[in-house]
């Protein structure tokens, strides 16, 4: 009885795994800047939501996504509905190259991050920077978007290991 | 030609239209939602700013509650710090006590005399000041902002000026019914009307995303001016924002156009909120 309840407890865990990262995430806004290496930052929160809506999108709703983006923006102090609408971009992106992928490999995801973060943080500094008519350094933006593509890596191998994880116990 | 444009449609539709199984909305819905929050966000209607004051005391209670482990951590990193550096700290300290008990006697003298100069002109100024605690911030690379728990409830208006201890950090530029967020001197998009001291010259201080501000628009010999003497950054009170005279920081010595803060923006825990007014002849 032990046994089966602890099967469960950690099937659960796993399951909300994706979610529950996200809204620490967004809450907390972990890009490490605590550390004050100069120009230093990186986008978790884009990591993540690629990582699972390309991989795994059962465990990372489209409505949570959503919220999350709307936290995001109170916190940051950003025009509320900016990073909900960046956030699904990226859902839309990754829902296509699902559709278009047959065999997927590493390289080519890690590619179409590339271009999927350049493309967000392009429409984002727009939307800011035209519309809103808030001051915003280009060279942040593009800093930012280099680290994240480069920390893809590390990250795509600690939630591919928790994928193959929920994979395995859903399976039992 | 005609197979491989009807597959990217398929895909395209696929991807926006269908719903997945466990996926309430598709993901066409929610990107039209999320426009039409953008839209709306925009806009300066009652109904809105009642809804998106709403949404910020949630977040930012939540927020506050959620960052208590990390706020932990990062002031023990600084504690231990601290004590490393303690000796060193002591030594600094104890000069710089013998100097200021000395400048205390200079300005005691200096404020009794500008009161009675302000009688002459028949010129006062009256400030309230309101303690605030420091519930969010999150210093993002783009947008250096914190968020206090004061707000309309406690008469907090935006423009305020806000300080750490007697040092100018910002202004506040959204309230809400128990919060409301503090644009930082270092973000971007602030720009205050400053008195640079002791040569009398008005600028104005821009911030620049980073840990100091840059001075703009100067007078050209002002450069030659800066470079003999220590330079101090005050309010200048231009516009009728801010009181007059709060200090912002000093002008670097490695680089003239650079402003180093008195205070430091990663540390606040408690913040002042000021509201003056000035009352004399016109």
């Amino acid at each position: 009885m032990s046994s089966l309840n602890k099967i469960s407890f950690s099937t659960t865990f796993f399951s909300y795994f994706p979610i529950v990262i996200l809204f620490i995430s967004v809450f907390n806004e972990i890009d490490f800047n605590y550390l004050k290496i100069q120009y230093f930052s990186f986008n978790f929160v884009h990591i993540l939501i690629f990582f699972w809506t390309l991989k795994n999108p059962n465990h990372l709703g489209y409505i949570s996504i959503f919220v999350a983006g709307i936290i995001n923006d109170v916190i940051v102090g950003l025009p509320i509905g900016i990073s909900s609408f960046c956030y699904l971009l990226i859902c839309s992106v990754t829902a296509y190259i699902r559709n278009i992928t047959l065999s997927p490999n590493f390289i080519n995801d890690w590619l179409s991050f590339l271009f999927t973060v350049l493309l967000i943080n392009s429409i984002k500094v727009i939307i800011l920077d035209l519309i809103f008519l808030i001051e915003i350094n280009y060279t942040s933006y593009l800093v930012n978007t280099g680290f994240t593509f480069i920390f893809y890596p590390l990250f795509f191998f600690i939630f591919n290991y928790v994928n193959k994880k929920i994979i395995v116990k859903l399976n039992d | 030609m005609a197979t491989g444009r009807d597959d990217f449609v398929i895909a395209f539709r696929s991807a926006f239209l269908k719903k997945k199984d466990k996926q309430k909305f598709s993901l066409l819905t929610l990107i039209f939602l999320s426009i039409l929050v953008i839209i709306l966000s925009s806009f300066n209607f009652k109904i809105i700013k009642i809804i998106k004051m709403g949404i910020n005391e949630v977040v930012y209670r939540s927020s506050f509650f959620i960052s208590i482990p990390e706020n932990k951590i990062k002031k023990i990193n600084t504690q231990i710090k601290e004590h490393i550096k303690i000796y060193d700290n002591y030594k600094i300290i104890e000069t710089e006590l013998d100097n200021l008990k000395q400048k205390e006697l200079s300005i005691n003298f200096l404020k009794l005399e500008n009161n009675k100069l302000r009688k002459l002109i028949n010129e006062s100024i009256k400030s309230d000041e309101i303690l605030a605690k420091v519930l969010v911030d999150k210093e993002s690379p783009f947008l250096k902002s914190i968020v206090v728990n004061k707000g309309t409830k406690d008469k907090i208006k935006i423009g305020m000026a806000v300080t750490d201890r007697a040092y100018l950090v910002g202004k506040v530029i959204e309230v809400n019914y128990t919060n409301s967020r503090v644009l930082l001197l270092s973000d971007l998009n602030s720009k205050i009307p400053a008195l640079l001291e002791p040569i009398g010259m008005q600028a104005v201080i821009s911030g620049t995303g980073k840990d100091y501000a840059k001075v703009q628009y100067t007078k050209e010999e002002y450069e030659n001016e800066i470079k003999t003497k220590e330079i101090i950054v005050y309010t200048s009170g231009l516009g009728g924002l801010f009181k007059p005279g709060l200090p912002i920081g000093k002008i670097s010595t490695d680089n003239i156009k650079k402003v180093d803060f008195f205070s430091d923006f990663k540390q606040l825990e408690y913040v002042k909120i000021i509201s003056f007014n000035t009352k004399g002849k016109s």
